[in-house]
């Protein structure tokens, strides 16, 4: 398949601009003509919904949650970057550009790169003008911080819930629209499968989550935001609901999904306690700026932090990295501490390094680390019942967020006509590796200022015969989604979903974590089909599917983790290289970073299904650097 | 650790539910509250019975999915902590627990301890925004926000919209969430010029859901997991009070409140 990647040429900074010029238009009249579906409630999803209801589309939005504000969206602590330069430091967008490309290790597209760096100046715009109650200096300016990646201060935030109110200033602004009737709100309702009919995204099938009836929603175009994979590491980040069916859904029915190895390690999470661990808890990358990482020199030091002096401690990032210290990129930080716990420095359980807050009490006092981190340390508190204003955090890596996803052309559009993706379900923006406080910026770049521009040029230039649910790809989508459930209620097996997802989970945390290589790959490829067989006949799912059923609507998640899972692999086992999260043992540096190979993979790869049992086709979208020439990535 | 629980079963809204007790040998102090029960529920489907259905996502105390009553308490016995961030330390050992879902009028049983919590986002949607569509507004820092207003609004907007505050209130009052939105948008010089119709539009969803109304018992403010002060209950009378007068329209016409 020949990829049009539809990016614009020209100078880098006037490429949007003359591309939204391109773009055809929709006149206002003939806006509310277009029925248009937004899975999903996050950032993108709600801003998205939103913006599109504004300029008079008719929007059905979805989401499997009870509210759209519980989106997973809102557990995003730190901030939201912006190239606004208020502090007078030498940022600009052009800056961020830069940032954002070497952060991603070379394997993001410029001209998306560029359009995410020059919108972010218009987000803080909108969210301020809507209420969203970001920190202030005492004049009333506001305030900013700076972030893992960046030597400016360029990072937004509102406390340590940034997240929490910039989604709750999007929801307020989709709740506003599903007020005048322009929204049709879909809770509790999860997409099961896209319906694409003569060639064209037309709609999706749902399951109602508290009748468990299947329900048929019919469109001209369909919008995934509906998040990343995380969750087929089983421990992450993500909420328990997060999942990939939609995405997963929409490469089974055509999509290509580009970059899927491309996972990214937060290193600073709160370390595993126990094996029923349901979920982990990030510590936001915000407390690097005044954290101390260290761990102590001497291997297996059994010793209480306090009882362990300076001259025996090894602050491994400020030594190996002079220049950004404790502020090097998330993927940079994440390898450090595993490589410390390997070498059995690690603390805690052994898979632990500290991070302390000794040194900023000193220089803030406890008040002052209280304004700036209090909501952080209250919730390390109550998880770990130790109190971080005296005993150093112990913090650990954990996948946080997937910078793979569905490819997507400059439009946002998939390869299937009128179905895009947007936010953290697609693959753009942030190559290899994503720098902090940049998802929030992606996910509101993409809902309120790119897919309402980019969708009015396909509906404007597409003739869409009219379709009804007697049409046989929806017959067919709807076929495929009752046989699914009755297919995993029938099995009535041994063994519960979970033990089923945690199996998967620890594989793949062991052979394509934080590190991979092909032995360990291979094996992982051969064991994940193994284990799928053994779900699909050993699965247990009690109740029925007329009913909320919570265990239902995890198995066919989990069913979809399982497949996923090998693609992901098979990803991560091609590339011949490391780069940003994608860390290959075999290709390093002497002393241990990342060693990429631009000669053979300075491409997008974008797996194509073929068909059940036939092995995905991989597909290449060469990426070009005229701007920010490829080097090895130093933060030295 | 041993406990004794009795949870809420309810099938469905239509059913009539009861109490089961379930022993738990299995609970470990490092769990949090909804691990514990994770665990119960593998053991329920191992031996064939349903799973506890509870609501729940992303287990931070951020998302406000999650939420029930542990012996009487909306989201449990530790201040400023949701269920899923409670964790198995801070009870003992042979503890006997007693967990219901949500009871208000507004918010009705969709199964187990799952409720049915809409009437909070049609509460939003009657005017909990400031109406700005997305384009192009003013440069950001040429509004100023002097940093006391700003605190007090981020304050009040930390709300996670879980619906404690009503489990709590023996009126199953709205009014620390409604106030919570009110004084958030208030605070703000975003937020004034729709900030009276705000105030009513809001408030008369609150009265069209089935909410009852506030007498200043304080409950709502116990249990609040992000520690939402009553005082924005007063933000929401001042400006409700304010409103009534200057800008009553039709919508209180037959008003008998």
């Amino acid at each position: 398949m020949e990829l049009q990647s539809k990016s614009p040429s020209g100078p880098i900074e006037s490429r949007w601009d003359r591309h939204k010029f391109d773009l055809k238009l929709v006149n206002p009249a003939n806006k509310r003509k277009y029925n248009i579906i937004v899975v999903g409630s996050g950032l993108a999803g709600a801003s998205a919904a939103a913006s599109l209801a504004e300029l008079g589309y008719n929007v059905k939005c979805f989401c499997f949650q009870d509210s759209p504000r519980r989106a997973h969206s809102i557990a995003a602590q730190g901030g939201i970057n912006a190239a606004k330069n208020y502090q007078n430091d030498g940022d600009s967008i052009y800056r961020l550009f830069y940032d954002t490309v070497k952060g991603g290790d070379f394997r993001a597209r410029e001209s998306n790169v560029y359009r995410l760096a020059q919108i972010s100046v218009n987000i803080i715009d909108q969210c301020v003008a809507q209420g969203v109650p970001f920190a202030r200096e005492y004049g009333g300016t506001l305030a900013n911080r700076s972030f893992g990646g960046a030597q400016v201060s360029r990072t937004f935030y509102a406390r340590g819930q940034t997240g929490q109110q910039l989604l709750l200033g999007a929801y307020q602004a989709l709740e506003r629209q599903v007020h005048t009737g322009k929204v049709k709100m879909f809770a509790r309702t999860e997409m099961l499968e896209l319906i694409v009919a003569d060639g064209r995204a037309r709609g999706i099938i749902c399951r109602n989550l508290v009748t468990g009836k299947t329900e048929t929603h019919l469109a001209d175009a369909v919008v995934l935001g509906t998040g990343g994979y995380g969750n087929v590491f089983y421990l992450s980040t993500n909420a328990k609901g997060s999942n990939c069916t939609a995405i997963w859904r929409a490469y089974k029915r055509g999509a290509l999904m580009g970059n899927p190895c491309f996972t990214q390690i937060h290193p600073t999470c709160i370390p595993v306690s126990g094996d029923y661990q349901s979920k982990l808890t990030l510590m936001s990358e915000s407390l690097r700026n005044d954290g101390r990482i260290w761990v102590p020199k001497k291997t297996g030091d059994q010793r209480p932090p306090n009882q362990i002096p300076e001259a025996e401690r090894d602050y491994y990032l400020e030594r190996k990295y002079p220049s950004f210290g404790n502020l090097v990129p998330r993927d940079v930080a994440s390898r450090n501490a595993k490589q410390v716990c390997d070498e059995a420095r690690g603390v805690g359980t052994g898979l632990g390094v500290y991070l302390d807050f000794a040194d900023a009490i000193k220089r803030l006092t406890v008040d002052g680390v209280r304004e700036r981190y209090g909501n952080l340390f209250d919730m390390y508190e109550r998880i770990t019942g130790q109190n971080p204003y005296e005993v150093p955090m112990r913090i650990y890596p954990a996948i946080h967020y997937t910078m793979g996803g569905l490819w997507v052309d400059y439009n946002l559009m998939t390869t299937v006509p009128g179905l895009y993706a947007i936010g953290e379900a697609n693959f753009s923006d942030h190559g290899a590796n994503r720098l902090g406080a940049s998802a929030l910026m992606q996910g509101l770049a993409d809902g309120y200022f790119i897919i309402p521009y980019t969708i009015g040029d396909y509906l404007a230039q597409t003739k869409l015969e009219k379709i009804d649910n007697n049409h046989a790809a929806v017959r067919d989508a709807e076929r495929a989604v009752m046989e699914k459930t009755n297919r995993l209620l029938s099995i009535k097996g041994k063994r519960t979903v979970t033990s089923f997802h945690r199996e998967l989970g620890k594989l793949l945390w062991d052979k394509c974590g934080m590190a991979r290589n092909e032995a360990g790959l291979k094996e992982a490829l051969k064991r994940i089909p193994e284990l799928r067989e053994e779900f699909w006949k050993n699965v247990t799912v009690l109740g029925s599917g007329e009913e909320l059923n919570q265990s239902l609507e995890n198995a066919g998640r989990v069913a979809d983790f399982l497949e996923f899972g090998e693609l992901m692999c098979l990803d991560a086992q091609h590339r011949n290289e490391s780069c940003g999260g994608h860390f290959r043992e075999e290709f390093q540096t002497p002393d241990g970073e990342a060693l990429r190979d631009d000669e053979r993979y300075s491409y997008v790869a974008a797996w194509e299904y073929t068909g059940p049992n036939k092995p995905a086709v991989l597909n290449k979208e060469p990426l070009s650097f005229e701007y920010v020439h490829p080097t090895q990535r130093s933060y030295k | 650790m041993k406990l004794i629980l009795h949870v809420w079963r309810q099938k469905s809204a239509g059913q009539v539910g009861q109490l089961v007790r379930y022993e738990h040998t299995k609970v470990n102090e490092h769990m949090s509250f909804l691990e514990m029960l994770d665990v119960l529920n593998e053991d329920l489907i191992a031996r064939g019975e349903d799973p506890i259905a509870f609501d729940h996502d992303c287990r931070e105390g951020i998302c406000g999915m999650c939420g029930f009553m542990i012996n009487g308490v909306a989201h449990g016995p530790q201040r400023g902590t949701t269920v899923c961030q409670l964790h198995m330390r801070h009870f003992n050992d042979g503890d006997e627990l007693y967990l219901e879902p949500w009871r208000a009028k507004a918010f009705p049983v969709v199964k187990d301890l799952v409720v049915d919590r809409s009437a909070f986002d049609r509460v939003v949607a009657a005017g909990g925004f400031i109406s700005i569509p997305a384009g192009s507004p003013q440069d950001a820092n040429t509004i100023l926000v002097p940093k006391k207003n700003a605190d007090l609004a981020m304050d009040a907007a930390a709300c996670i919209g879980c619906g404690a505050c009503v489990a709590a209130c023996p009126n199953a009052a709205a009014a620390l969430f409604t106030g919570a939105k009110i004084a958030h948008l208030g605070l703000l010089p975003q937020g004034q010029p729709e900030r009276y119709d705000r105030a009513l539009n809001m408030v008369a969803q609150v009265k069209a859901e089935a909410f009852g109304y506030c007498t200043n018992i304080g409950e709502c403010e116990a249990v609040c997991p992000k520690e939402i002060k009553l005082e924005v209950i007063a933000r929401m009378n001042r400006d409700f009070t304010k409103a009534s007068w200057t800008q009553r329209g039709d919508k209180f016409k037959n008003d008998s409140a």
